[in-house]
Parts: structure tokens; C-alpha cells; sequence
């Protein structure tokens, strides 16, 4: 790169407003031909904001898109692929019904015929390493292939720039490798790839440069091979990275929850279903369960919390209840607690105000019935423990769940289950979506819980969170877990290759016995 | 069984199917883009009206089948409005629309009500639709071969043209068809005008073909069979098809049934069956397993950017 | 100039009061345009439609006996429409609900009194609740679209009612004419007011809407109908059972339809014809969205719509306004109501469409 070339892309004093909030503030950088650009920055710093200005999906109020040096209106995502920007979503644009042929059909500007865009795919395929079966419905595809369909979509435009919006979040450290042999083929060609991402290893082995936004400002612009990852996440957190307290050498108590045989036909059009789910959760350990999305997370978050229903009361067991056919409200009251993934619509009704909240799922154990009615200022007065024991951004307990912002409601939701003293709490993507912040103080706030001899179960794609967080790892695939291994002695290769379902089920076995014997003692 | 009897029985129950038929591959395409429009009945009766009138004042019945296309598409244009600018709620609007167009049709008809139209029958010459035996392939009017005609039309449109790949993958999954750049908004409004237009077509039948006069409510419920008839078919053209002549057969053994005095069982139980039969046929394919895997994934969900 | 509609963090109270008024308002409006339109003076119609029936004294009794059963009805669908189960057969068991209540009548014979009048009341409630148990069956065991099932019963419903007032239940002394036989004095409901026709049923779809609002505002099965509504994987995570709630979602409202079908038999017609259908059912549902599925206000929406019923009454003799401009204007308030939803909901902005890159930020 010399500094007579012209940047492909520029941003000039972007800024971008909605309701209550400024989501980008006079953002500026540019991307040379030929270079990784990372865009670094927590959730909600205005990334996402960002790349749908310049794919066109929303429009900047303010400050200027140069292209090649030209000022430019992407109008549309039309336009922008008019333009050369091509982009791989995170919440894949696919048409989980349709084939993989049709999903790039969808993708193209023009109509071409499919015996021709066949032809074409193949090409695309072939120089670049992607395997796809065109014929295939999307819907039988696992989150790797899903994926490369974007890739294929967004490589047949031929693009100058390529969009990558948090590509690596749902793939295997395996499939991550391949993704950045493909990216660096790219940028070699001359293609400028613009890169989304708050995971800053990964920025530090694939980018070039790395603009880091926090706020909806632009914060630094830094090489990211000078820096490390330290340095980079504080620029992102504006402040020092707090590490989780945790003490050594904890002593786990009896079995809290055992999880024996446990097999669930999914409900879901596209669901998984699980199969032979076994562990065991000794009171105060913390069981993380690893593994990409959409293998079966969803499913054994609905069976342990007990939303559905398992063929056999014994095959889960809590505190020494089989609570297998046991609804919902039942295992509650046997002192379980549980926090699904999705907070607005799951875990909270976002329309209701945080004080009816609470009735949801802490109604019988707090005591807000009365004879069929609630007692409204018993939810009202747990609500505010909530709100000021996990300090809760909320202007009170009359607040709706959907006024908070993400990290907020996250730490209410984990808090009205936390302080109803759960025996055992099981909870999915804790800090999914939430600000360093909040995660930290959940992080903190799961590993006082188990201090105080609960037994947790983190179900998490975070792969980093569970190691920093967890005794114990297991990893679902495709609806089967994994034998459990110590953390402390965990082999990341060896996670990576269980999460792409390769299981060598000759190998593992003996070793599996070998830590169920070291766990036993 | 004479053949007479066959053939009378035939040309029947094509008459009985071919409303259903034309309402329900019309709502199948606005289903098929993600929208669930309950007001099949309401535009109905306004193509009923529309047709009609239309004829009765051009004395031609060819500008009739269009006027009827076009009230069923105007009246569906307010739901569209409605439910895809204003993001209202699609079952109550749809069931307003319903009850706008059983209103506003009345009001319309005070004018024609006593006015007779000649039926708008078959364009073959008279020698092949009078022909006894002929007449089971010629003696049909002009709509029920255009319904005929629209089943392979629509099927091959959904599945091989990229407009029918476009509004089934807003049907699908609108979020990705707009951040693609499609019009998801733009998709909706032309698939429910297009649904007003059939099921205004299929209204008119019953003014222009069977009767053919204009009566209160004369389509009777027929535009919720419709509905029920996408569901039976679960999405499919083809299926559609057959669903439709299986519905068409039931209402037209209540005929037979009524007019062969069947008086072990009271009329009443007879003009009941269609409507009985729809429940459990409903019941037998909705409790396959996956039924509900075909149906569109955004189907009744409101969409906003 | 184009809309744009922003999100607002929680629906709007005042908007939720100020709509519904709107709705009525504006169809107020569109009916003087289009009755001026077709050559009828719109202003008299609309006031006859409108406040005649408000005005006048002696058409008070008329809205009440014409309210009960769509008050009545409606709190029930307002439940299940809040959980989105759509029963709008509602008609069907307002038919079934009426005839249970016929029978336990015919089966009186001559005996009256209180016992009579309460059986026909629990027949008719028991009627409409297991008109309704079809469709909740069909739902949660084979998955069937309620909305097509209730439907569809309704129409079974009709030809059950032409079947018995045609047949078995025919009076013996009504000349021929499809009809039961008018019930005896002490087997009606009690009439209020003495010199009028305001029954027993008036008081209790007076009573109704506060017990409701007690029910949905406080208890537990109210929290749980606005759960599933608002969000069905939050209710199955706070353990509220989707099935469960389809069944009382759907006997309820059937109950309540059937209760206003009893209601209307022995408290103003007395005997049912073939006329005793007279859409309340599909009224009804107006009510409820009017009332915005709020059981008082399905109490004032419900006196609103029987005021244009009445209206429509005294229009037709006065301006001579055909019959069926009454489905008009009720449905122009329901596409209204639904309509203004949006303001609920969202803040509506009008903005400049110039370039975007150029555009003034208004308002922030």
C-alpha cells in the first residue's frame, strides 16, 4: 500500500440518529484495495450501523461515502452491489426452505438461468475451496455451509469490498482457520475486505489495520499486530478489563442435577433433536456445554427447564427429584431456575413492566399468590431487590422490560432468578449480546452462586466465556453431548474438533472414563 | 347410472368447484408471500357485485369478469393498506374486510336486486357445447376453463419464474428478502391484489354464471372453503387442485342428496355437510405429522424494516 | 413528504383512550361524505345513526337490550383474542347457547319460576361452551386453524337451528310458521323496570365487565392470557400451558356467547325463528377491538355499536338509508380502530424526502 493510492472505500464524519439515540458520531476511516480492515467494538458501539450505510440499508444523516474517490449515495443494497461491496451477514439472509441454488438465485441483481448460475457456483467453488451441494435445501445444512452460501452469494457479484459482519461467531476453530485461508486468497486478489468483529485475536492474525468504534464514536485506528489484545479490548470498553474472582481449589458437594439418557424429538420445523444427553452437576460446580448454534442448545434448554417434556421421569434429576415429566412450574418449585438465550419474548415479555416480570417465573417461590390472585406489591417490592441488588439501569420497577437495553434486562433477568436461590440454574448464552460491563458482573454473579453451592449449567457458543467461567466442559453436537473434561486440562483442539461432530468415538470413550473417574473424586 | 346422469353430474360439480378453485389459488400466492388474508369472502362478494353490475351496464359479460377483478382487487387494497403500511393486526383486519364487503356489496346490489343478466356461458360454437356427450368438455363458461388455465399458470409461476422465487422468499423469511433489497412491501401489495382479483373473479361466478342475478351474501361462506382449501392443499398448486374437486364433489352430493329427497335424513343435515366435512378434512391432514412444515414461514406475521 | 413511524419504548396510554373515539369520530365523517354522496342528507343520517338513539329517552331501553349480548359476548372473545386464539364462531354458540336454553323451556312444559329460568341460563352457557369444545379440540389435539373450525360451525349451528324450529321444536299453534313456542310469563327473564323491556340481562352485562376486569387486571389466569398474547414462549418459560390456555381461551368465549344466546331468548324474543340469527356473534368481535379488548371498554363499545343498531333503525324511517349501511359503518370502525393502532404503537413522523445525506433531523 503507498499513499498515492486511493482508499476504496472512505467514510467521511458518518453520523446516524434514532430515536434516543446516536448510533454513529461523525465516523471516518478508509479501506485501501487489497487490505483486511477489522472493525472492532462491542455490541451496540454502532458497528452494524455502520455497514448498513455503506450496503445501503440505511441511509447517514450527516458525512459523506467516498468509493475509488468518488462521493457516492448507496442508495440500496442494489445499489451497493452495483458499486462492488459485496456482504456476508451475521444472521445469515438465507430462505431456510429453499435450496442452495435458489438462496444465490435470490442473491443476484439479474435473472440467470440456473443452469448457467450453476455452472458459475461451481467456478466460484473450485477456486476458492468452498464445498456446497447447489441441490441441497438450505434448512439440512449445518451453520458452516450456511455460511459459505453467503460467501458463494456475495463472490459471484465479483466485489471490490466484502462485508464480513461477525462471521466467526458461529463457526468451529476448525472452520475459522479455513474462513481466513479464503479471506487472505481474497485480499491477495486485490478485493478490500472490511472485517466485524469484537473477537481480537482473530483481528490480530487476519488484519492489516483495525478501527476500533465505542459509543457510536470512533475511538482509535491502530495496527492490530502492535497491539494486544488488552490494549485493544480496553480501547473497546473504555475502561480496565475486570477479570472473574474466582477462589481455587473449591470443594464440589453431592450430585445436584443428573441428566441420564435424556432423548427429545425437536418441535421445530428445522429443530434438532437430542440424543443419550448425560451429565451430571455436582452443587457448586459450573458445567458449561460448548458447541456452534443450532446443535441442540435450544432444545436442552426447553427439556432441562422443562417447557418440554422428556419420555421418562428419571431422566432428569434434580436434588434428588425426578423431575422428567415435570412441567415448568413444578421443577421451579423444586429449586431449579433456568434463563433461555433470547431475553425479549423467552425469558422476559418485553411489553410488561419489570415488576410483572417477576411474576413469570418467581410467582410461587416469592410468594405472589394468593388464592389464584397476585400480589402485585409483592412483585413490586421483589422487583426493586432485583433492580438494586444487580444494579439495574431502570428508572424503577414500572419500567417495561423492552425500555432496557440489552445488558440491563440480561442482568434483571439473571437476577430475578438468581436471587430466588436456585439449587440449580441453568442458563444459555449469559452475556450474548450484553456490554463488557454487565457481562462481567454475570459472570461474577454465576460464580457467587455456585460459590454458595448451587450447581450451574452455562450453555454458551462463547467458547472463550465457558473456558474462563467453568469446572467443567462438555460439547453438543447435532444433539449429542460429549464427555465431559476438566477445564483446567482442556485441549482447544480437541473442543474445536468435537464441536464439527468429529467425535472419534474410539479415542474419546476410554479417555471419557478417565475423566469421569478424575471428576468422581 | 346413465351416462346422462355422469355427465349431468360432472358438469355439477365442475360449476361447484370452480369459485373455490379461483378464490383459493388466489389466496394461495398471497399466503405464499407471507400474508394471511381472511377477508376472502368479503371480496367475493364484491366481485360478485362488480361483475354484475358491470355487465348489466356494458352488457358485456368480458368487461364483467374484469370489473370483478378489479372490485375484489380495490377491496383488497384496504386490507393491503391496512395490514402492510400500518402493520395491523391481519386476522382482525382481514375479518373486517369481510364484514365491509358483505356491507358495501348490499349497498351496491339495492340497485341491481330484480335485474337478470345472461349467463355468461360457454364461447364454444353450439354444436360441441349443446352435444350431449361433447358438452362435458365444451359447455362450461369461459371462467371455469380461465380457473383451469390458472392452476398450471400459477404453479409454473411460483416455481420457475424468479417473481415467484421473490415473493416466496418474502413469504419465507422477510428480514433476508429485504436486506437483499427486495421490496417486501411492494411483493405483498401486488400478491394480495392479485388474490382480490381471483377471489373477485371467483365471486362472479356466482353472479354472472350461476344464478345469474345478484342476491345478499349469495356466495354463502364459500370464500372461507377457500381458505380452508389453501390449507388442505397444504401450498401446493396441484393439490389445490385436487382439494378443490374433492370440495366441489361434497357440496355437489348435497345437491343429489336434497334433490333425491334423502329423507332419512333432514335437508338441513345435508346443507350442513360441506361445511362438516371441511372440519374433519381440516382435522385428518392438519394432524399429519409436519403439515405445518410447508406453510410460510412468515405467514400472518406483520413485517416492519 | 413520506411517513416514517418510530417505535415508541412503550404504547402510548393516551393514544389507547384517544383512538377508539377517533375510530368513531372519523366514521362519523366518511358517513355524512358518502350518504351525501348517494343523495341522502349525511348530516341527518349520521345524527340518526348516532346520537337519536342517545338522546331520545325512550330508545334508552332499546341500546340496553340491544348491548347485553354483545357486551356479553364480547368479554369473552376479548380473552381469547388477547391470547390470539381466534374463536369467531361466536355466532354458532350464541345459536347453540339459545336453543339449549329453548329446550330446557319446551322441557318445562307449563312449570315456571326461578329454577326454570337458572337451568335455561346453565343450559345455555353449557351450550355455547361445548359448541366451543369442537374447535379447542380440534386445535389442540389435531392442530386445526380455529379460525376455520368456529366458522365452519356456525354454519352447522344455522342448520341445527332450522332443523328444530322447522321440526321437532315447531309450534304446535303457530300456524305453520318455523318457530318455538313462546315461552310463558314466569319462564322469561324478570324485567327490570317495570313498562319497559330492559331484563335481567342488562344487569348482567352490567355486572359482567367489572368481574372480568378483576380477573384479567389481578389474577394469575388474567396474567397468563396477557402472557401468551404478548409473548407464547415466555408464558411456556413461566409455566402457563399453551394448550391449556387454547381450551379456556376458546370455552370461555363460548360459554359467554351461549350465555348471551340464553340471555336473548328468555329475556327479549322469548321464541326463536329463523331470524333469531342476527350476527351478533360477528358483531361482537367489533366490540371487543372497539373496546380494545378491554372488558370495560367492551362495555362502552358494546352501547356504541347497539346505539347504530338502533340508529340505523331510526335512519331507515326517517332518511330511508338501506339496512345494510349499518355492516358498513360498523366495519369502517373496526378498519378505523385497527388502523389508528399504529399510533399506539409507533410515533408517525412526517419527513422530508430529500436526499437523505441532506436531511434535517426533525424534532430530536
Amino acid at each position: 500500500m503507498t499513499s498515492s493510492q486511493v482508499p476504496r472505500l472512505e467514510l467521511r464524519g458518518i453520523t446516524k440518529r434514532f430515536p434516543g439515540v446516536l448510533a454513529n458520531d461523525h465516523v471516518g476511516f478508509s479501506v485501501m484495495p487489497g487490505e483486511i480492515h477489522a472493525l472492532l467494538g462491542e455490541n451496540g458501539a454502532g458497528k452494524s450501523t455502520l455497514v448498513k450505510m455503506i450496503y445501503g440499508i440505511q441511509q447517514p444523516d450527516e458525512g459523506e461515502i467516498l468509493w475509488n474517490g468518488n462521493v457516492v449515495t448507496v442508495a440500496s443494497p442494489k445499489a451497493a452491489r452495483k458499486l462492488g461491496v459485496g456482504m456476508v451477514f451475521q444472521h445469515f439472509s438465507l430462505f431456510e426452505a429453499m435450496t442452495v441454488l435458489e438462496n444465490i438465485a435470490l442473491g443476484m441483481d439479474t435473472s440467470v438461468a440456473a443452469r448457467e448460475l450453476e455452472a458459475r457456483i461451481l467456478d466460484v467453488m473450485k477456486q476458492y475451496g468452498l464445498k456446497l451441494e447447489p441441490h441441497r435445501t438450505v434448512s439440512t445444512l449445518s451453520v458452516g455451509e450456511r455460511q459459505r452460501i453467503e460467501i458463494v452469494r456475495a463472490l459471484l457479484l465479483d466485489p471490490d469490498l466484502l462485508i464480513m459482519d461477525e462471521p466467526t461467531s458461529v463457526l468451529t476453530p476448525q472452520e475459522v482457520e479455513q474462513l481466513f485461508v479464503v479471506l487472505r486468497q481474497l485480499a491477495s486478489e486485490g478485493r478490500s475486505i472490511l472485517y466485524i468483529s469484537h473477537k481480537l485475536h482473530e483481528i490480530k492474525v487476519l488484519c492489516d489495520t483495525a478501527t476500533i468504534l465505542r459509543g457510536g464514536k470512533l475511538v482509535d485506528t491502530c495496527n492490530p499486530r502492535e497491539e494486544t489484545s488488552r490494549s485493544m479490548a480496553e480501547k473497546m470498553i473504555g475502561g480496565n478489563l475486570k477479570d472473574i474472582q474466582k477462589t481455587d481449589g473449591r470443594a464440589f458437594g453431592k450430585d445436584m442435577m443428573i441428566v441420564n439418557k435424556l432423548n427429545m424429538a425437536s418441535t421445530e420445523a428445522f429443530g434438532t433433536s437430542l440424543s443419550d444427553i448425560t451429565f451430571t452437576v455436582k452443587a457448586g460446580e459450573i458445567f458449561g456445554i460448548a458447541g456452534v448454534a443450532g446443535n441442540g442448545q435450544n432444545e436442552l434448554l426447553l427439556a432441562l427447564s422443562g417447557e418440554q417434556l422428556s419420555e421418562h421421569s428419571e431422566a432428569i434429576t434434580i436434588d434428588g427429584n425426578n423431575v422428567g415429566r415435570m412441567k415448568a412450574k413444578q421443577r421451579r418449585l423444586t429449586g431449579m431456575a433456568s434463563v433461555p438465550e433470547e431475553r425479549n419474548g423467552h425469558a422476559a415479555v418485553p411489553e410488561f413492566t419489570l415488576s410483572d416480570n417477576t411474576v413469570l417465573t418467581a410467582r410461587d417461590r416469592m410468594g405472589m399468590v394468593n388464592l389464584g390472585m397476585i400480589n402485585s406489591g409483592a412483585a413490586k417490592t421483589y422487583a426493586g431487590e432485583v433492580i438494586s441488588a444487580f444494579a439495574v439501569k431502570a428508572l424503577g420497577p414500572g419500567s417495561t422490560a423492552g425500555s432496557l437495553s440489552g445488558g440491563n434486562l440480561q442482568k434483571y433477568i439473571m437476577g430475578r432468578e438468581i436471587l430466588q436461590k436456585p439449587t440449580v440454574l441453568v442458563v444459555s448464552q449469559p452475556t450474548w449480546g450484553v456490554d463488557a460491563g454487565a457481562a462481567a458482573a454475570i459472570h461474577q454473579a454465576l460464580v457467587d452462586l455456585a460459590a454458595s453451592g448451587s450447581a450451574i449449567v452455562v450453555i454458551s457458543q462463547d467458547l472463550d466465556e465457558l473456558l474462563a467461567l467453568c469446572d467443567t466442559l462438555a460439547v453438543i453436537n447435532e444433539g449429542r453431548l460429549s464427555a465431559p473434561m476438566k477445564v483446567a486440562d482442556a485441549d482447544i483442539e480437541k473442543i474445536g474438533l468435537l464441536m464439527g461432530g468429529i467425535h472419534g468415538e474410539t479415542t474419546t470413550r476410554p479417555e471419557a472414563v478417565v475423566q469421569e473417574a478424575a471428576h468422581a473424586h | 347410472m346413465s351416462i346422462d346422469f355422469i355427465i349431468a353430474a360432472i358438469i355439477t360439480v365442475v360449476g361447484l368447484t370452480t369459485p373455490i378453485l379461483l378464490a383459493g389459488l388466489g389466496e394461495l400466492v398471497v399466503e405464499k408471500a407471507g400474508v394471511l388474508n381472511l377477508g376472502v369472502e368479503g371480496m367475493m362478494l364484491m366481485g360478485a357485485i362488480s361483475g354484475f353490475g358491470v355487465t348489466v351496464m356494458t352488457f358485456n359479460p368480458w368487461l364483467g369478469v374484469l370489473g370483478a377483478a378489479v372490485g375484489g382487487s380495490a377491496s383488497s387494497m384496504i386490507f393491503a393498506f391496512l395490514v402492510l403500511q400500518l402493520n395491523s393486526n391481519q386476522v382482525a383486519t382481514g375479518l373486517a374486510l369481510t364484514i365491509f364487503g358483505t356491507g358495501l356489496s348490499s349497498l351496491i346490489g339495492l340497485s341491481f336486486v330484480g335485474r337478470i343478466v345472461a349467463p355468461f356461458n360457454t364461447f364454444f360454437p353450439a354444436s360441441l357445447a349443446r352435444d350431449p356427450i361433447l358438452k362435458v368438455f365444451f359447455g362450461y363458461s369461459p371462467l371455469v376453463y380461465f380457473a383451469l388455465i390458472m392452476v398450471p399458470l400459477v404453479a409454473w409461476f411460483l416455481k420457475s419464474t424468479r417473481g415467484g422465487l421473490i415473493l416466496r422468499a418474502v413469504g419465507e423469511n422477510d428480514h433476508s428478502a429485504h436486506s437483499l433489497g427486495y421490496s417486501v412491501i411492494g411483493v405483498r401489495y401486488a400478491a394480495i391484489a392479485f388474490g382480490g382479483a381471483m377471489a373477485g373473479i371467483g365471486g362472479a361466478y356466482f353472479s354472472m354464471v350461476i344464478t345469474p342475478m345478484w342476491a345478499e351474501r349469495m356466495t354463502a361462506g364459500r370464500g372461507w372453503i377457500a381458505l380452508a382449501l389453501v390449507v388442505f392443499a397444504s401450498w401446493r398448486t396441484g393439490r389445490l387442485l385436487v382439494g378443490a374437486y374433492f370440495f366441489g364433489i361434497l357440496m355437489a352430493l348435497e345437491l343429489y342428496a336434497k334433490a333425491a329427497g334423502f329423507s332419512f335424513m333432514p335437508s338441513q343435515f345435508w346443507a350442513a355437510m360441506p361445511y362438516l366435512m371441511t372440519v374433519i378434512v381440516l382435522a385428518l391432514i392438519s394432524a399429519r405429522k409436519g403439515a405445518a412444515t410447508n406453510a410460510p414461514a412468515c405467514l400472518g406475521k406483520p413485517f416492519t424494516a | 413528504m413520506r411517513i416514517k413511524l418510530e417505535k415508541r419504548p412503550e404504547p402510548s396510554r393516551l393514544m389507547i383512550f384517544v383512538t377508539p373515539l377517533l375510530s368513531v369520530l372519523l366514521t362519523m365523517i366518511i358517513g355524512i361524505i358518502v350518504f351525501d354522496a348517494m343523495g341522502i342528507s349525511g348530516f341527518k343520517a349520521v345524527v340518526d345513526i348516532f346520537l337519536t338513539p342517545l338522546l331520545q329517552s325512550y330508545k334508552w331501553q332499546d341500546v340496553a337490550v340491544k348491548a347485553a349480548p354483545l357486551i356479553i359476548i364480547a368479554l369473552g372473545l376479548s380473552i381469547g383474542n388477547r391470547a390470539e386464539v381466534w374463536n369467531i364462531g361466536a355466532e354458532g354458540q350464541y345459536i347453540i347457547g339459545a336453543l339449549c336454553a329453548a329446550g330446557v323451556g319446551i322441557a318445562a312444559g307449563t312449570s315456571g319460576g326461578i329454577l326454570v329460568i337458572v337451568a335455561m341460563i346453565l343450559a345455555g352457557i353449557a351450550g355455547g361452551t361445548a359448541w366451543a369444545s369442537a374447535p379447542a379440540l380440534l386445535k389442540t389435539r389435531f392442530n386445526v386453524n380455529e379460525i376455520l373450525s368456529s366458522l365452519m360451525l356456525t354454519y352447522v349451528a344455522l342448520q341445527v337451528l332450522g332443523y328444530l324450529v322447522g321440526g321437532p321444536w315447531k309450534d304446535p299453534n303457530g300456524r305453520n310458521f318455523p318457530a318455538t313456542a313462546p315461552l310463558q310469563p314466569d319462564q322469561a327473564l324478570p324485567i327490570l323496570f317495570p313498562g319497559t323491556t330492559v331484563h335481567l340481562g342488562v344487569l348482567i352485562a352490567l355486572i359482567l365487565p367489572f368481574v372480568f376486569w378483576l380477573i384479567m387486571a389481578r389474577s394469575v389466569f388474567g396474567y397468563q392470557i396477557r402472557v401468551v398474547g404478548s409473548a407464547p414462549n415466555a408464558a411456556r418459560h413461566g409455566g402457563f400451558d399453551a394448550k391449556q390456555t387454547i381450551w379456556l381461551s376458546l370455552l370461555i368465549s363460548g360459554g359467554m356467547a351461549g350465555l348471551a344466546g340464553a340471555l336473548e331468548f328468555a329475556g327479549a324474543l322469548k321464541t326463536i325463528n329463523l331470524g333469531f340469527p342476527s350476527g351478533y356473534g360477528f358483531t361482537a368481535i367489533i366490540v371487543a377491538f372497539l373496546g380494545r379488548l378491554h372488558p370495560i371498554g367492551c362495555l362502552i363499545a358494546g352501547i356504541v355499536l347497539a346505539v347504530t343498531y338502533v340508529g340505523g333503525q331510526v335512519a331507515q324511517t326517517t332518511v330511508h338509508i338501506p339496512n345494510s349501511t349499518a355492516g358498513i359503518f360498523q366495519a369502517m370502525m373496526l378498519f378505523f380502530i385497527l388502523a389508528s393502532d399504529i399510533f399506539v404503537r409507533y410515533r408517525v413522523r412526517f419527513v422530508s424526502s430529500a436526499k437523505p445525506s441532506a436531511a434535517p433531523v426533525a424534532g430530536e
